[in-house]
């Protein structure tokens, strides 16, 4: 069993969010990156799977050298090898296409992702690799069992779950609940150092869309503090100024 | 052609769907086009979208289409979507909208917007406004591609009435042998409101002290036709099920009211609840950053204060 991991490098989620050149950029200044906190329940479930079936896993990322520290901590969590395709990550479908065309002649029989990364919270990567390379897609699931040449999974649906039976290859994208999230220890630390990790150049640019300019969400006014002791007219404030209930 | 993906619940269009409809009526009528609704499933249970801003309607149907499946359905509505030219796909951002917009955009080669939250511009180019950060920010994303695929956050865009009236032309399509996938089952939470479609939202945190105290929450959310949710911790610890885990890393939602009740307000949490149009905060702590985030706020006991709300809730809604 083959499994490919699509990490994404992304802000910790402690980061005050702050942009420099006129709010065109982000302000990547003191920011400490982490494995996006889904992704690391794709690798997490890969480990799991590989170790009950046989087989390898592989993490991909795009990103320039300055991920690699994210990338050695996947590899201390137990991934096998790691291949880092050396451009900045543009958009969703950027990501995917260079991933498409860097395994091109590999063959995996699952490709895990994150349900989305929280920086760019674009939820694509998962669909766009299943269209591009035919491959089945189950996506935001909260549980994957193999059998034989299927997958069984189940995936979150508006107001519930739904169990998905899905051909292999396959796509999966993690949703939390997936598994716990494995912590590296001394010796996948140590181990990682020696980990193959390939890089290789960008194959093309296959980005539709631009990140122009960036705010952050309009400051409140303020609060209204309502004394505890007369706490029921907070439902009449909200009738009466704010025209709801 | 802009044409505009609905999804269908028992025998009614969702109201995500409702919001991508108007959404794609109000940009036909920007960039002087014409806005068709797509649906799988029955012309019957289509009915005349003309209500919510279609000019016609496409129902397909068709082997292979019986249930939902990303390869499917994508299949068949790009099948409409090429026959008639459409430039622009709109789907709402439901768990069927995020697995399907990705195979579209790729079928049609068409830029894909996910997360949208406000109407194009077409000021300089065509951009859209997405959020990002996990709701911590906003930016603005410019669309250099002739076709488009769209995807706009529940909850973001007011559905609006129109005058308009679609006919609907049903259109066959074999999706037998793009399937990949196979539902098994469906396990839907009865008579429960989905909290990324709620309007209103009551939430409780760690303070709640455990999960026998949730019945107070339940209540109020109860009598005011709110949805439940609740931080991180509590479900991790098991008291709520995941799925009413708001936050960075759980479901982020923009209801037009949250009532958070024992919730520090960290960070991660409010990441996931900032784009709520009205915050309300009960906490026993003055300093709980969440007051900082809050429209209203009543530094006290929850254990005290839900009681209270609930009892005038009660009072109002009998007259
Ligand atoms: C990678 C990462 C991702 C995360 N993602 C999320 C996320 O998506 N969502 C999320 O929620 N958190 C997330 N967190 C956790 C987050 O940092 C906080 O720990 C969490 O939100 C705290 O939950 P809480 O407010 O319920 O609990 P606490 O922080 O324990 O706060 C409880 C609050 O209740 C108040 N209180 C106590 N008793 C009462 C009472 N009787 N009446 C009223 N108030 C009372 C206290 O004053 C306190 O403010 C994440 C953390 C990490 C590291």
């Amino acid at each position: 069993m083959n499994i490919l991991v699509c990490l994404s490098a992304v802000p910790d989620t402690t980061t005050k969010i702050t942009f420099t050149d006129n709010d065109t950029k982000f302000n990547t200044d003191g920011v400490q990156f982490i494995i996006n906190p889904y992704d690391e329940l794709a690798l997490t479930k890969a480990l799991e799977i590989t170790e009950a079936n046989g087989g390898e896993v592989t993490v991909i990322s795009v990103g320039e050298a300055s991920i690699d520290p994210v990338i050695r901590k996947a590899l201390a969590i137990g991934a096998h090898k790691a291949v880092r395709i050396d451009t900045a990550a543009k958009d969703g479908m950027h990501v995917a296409q260079s991933i498409k065309q860097a395994i091109e002649g590999q063959s995996y029989d699952l490709i895990l992702t994150g349900r989305e990364s929280i920086d760019y919270n674009g939820g694509q990567v998962a669909g766009l690799l299943s269209e591009l390379m035919d491959m089945s897609l189950v996506n935001v699931v909260t549980s994957i069992e193999i059998d034989g040449s299927s997958v069984t999974a189940v995936r979150d649906i508006d107001g519930g779950r739904e169990t998905v039976s899905a051909s292999m290859p396959c796509v999966l994208s993690a949703q939390k609940e997936l598994c716990e999230p494995r912590i590296p220890n001394m010796r996948g630390i140590m181990q990682a150092r020696t980990k193959p990790l390939e890089v290789v150049a960008p194959s093309g640019d296959y980005t539709q869309t631009d990140y122009v300019g960036y705010e952050l969400p309009p400051a409140k006014e303020g609060v209204k503090l309502i004394d505890a002791a007369n706490a029921e007219e907070l439902i009449d404030l909200l009738r009466s100024e704010k025209k709801l209930l | 052609m802009i044409l505009v993906f609905v999804e269908i619940e028992g025998d009614a269009i969702k109201k995500s769907s409702q919001e991508a409809l108007t959404y794609g009526a109000d940009l036909a009528s920007k960039t002087n086009d014409t806005c068709a609704a797509i649906g799988i499933g029955s012309a019957d249970v289509l009915g005349d979208l003309g209500q919510y801003g279609a000019k016609s309607t496409f129902a397909v149907n068709g082997a292979g289409l019986d249930t939902f499946t990303p390869e499917g359905y994508s299949h068949a509505i790009h099948e409409v979507a090429h026959s008639n030219n459409a430039n622009t796909i709109i789907v709402s951002g439901s768990y069927t909208g995020k697995s399907i917009a990705p195979k579209l955009a790729v079928k049609l080669n068409a830029a894909l917007s996910t997360g949208v939250v406000a109407m194009v511009s077409t000021d300089a180019g065509f951009s859209v406004r997405k959020t990002c950060f996990s709701n911590k920010a906003f930016t603005r994303v410019s669309v250099n591609s002739e076709k488009k695929v769209i995807s706009i956050v529940p909850n973001s865009y007011e559905v609006k009435a129109f005058d308009n009236h679609a006919d609907v032309t049903v259109v066959s399509v074999d999706a037998s042998s793009t399937i990949k996938t196979k539902s098994v089952s469906v396990d839907k939470v009865q008579g429960k409101i989905p909290l990324t479609e709620a309007e209103l939202v009551v939430s409780a945190g760690r303070g709640l002290k455990g999960p026998e105290n949730w019945g107070m929450i339940e209540e109020l959310a109860d009598v005011l036709g709110a949805a439940t949710a609740c931080s991180k911790p509590v479900s991790d610890m098991d008291w709520r099920p995941h799925s009413e885990h708001v936050g960075q890393t759980g479901i982020t939602i923009k209801p037009n009211l949250y009532i958070a009740a024992g919730i520090s307000g960290a960070i991660q949490h409010l990441a996931g609840v900032s784009s709520s149009k009205v915050i309300c905060v009960i906490n026993t702590d003055p300093e709980a950053p969440f007051f900082k985030a809050a429209d209203y706020g009543i530094v006290g006991d929850a254990f005290d204060v839900i009681p209270k709300l609930i009892a005038r809730a009660k009072e109002l809604k009998a007259g």
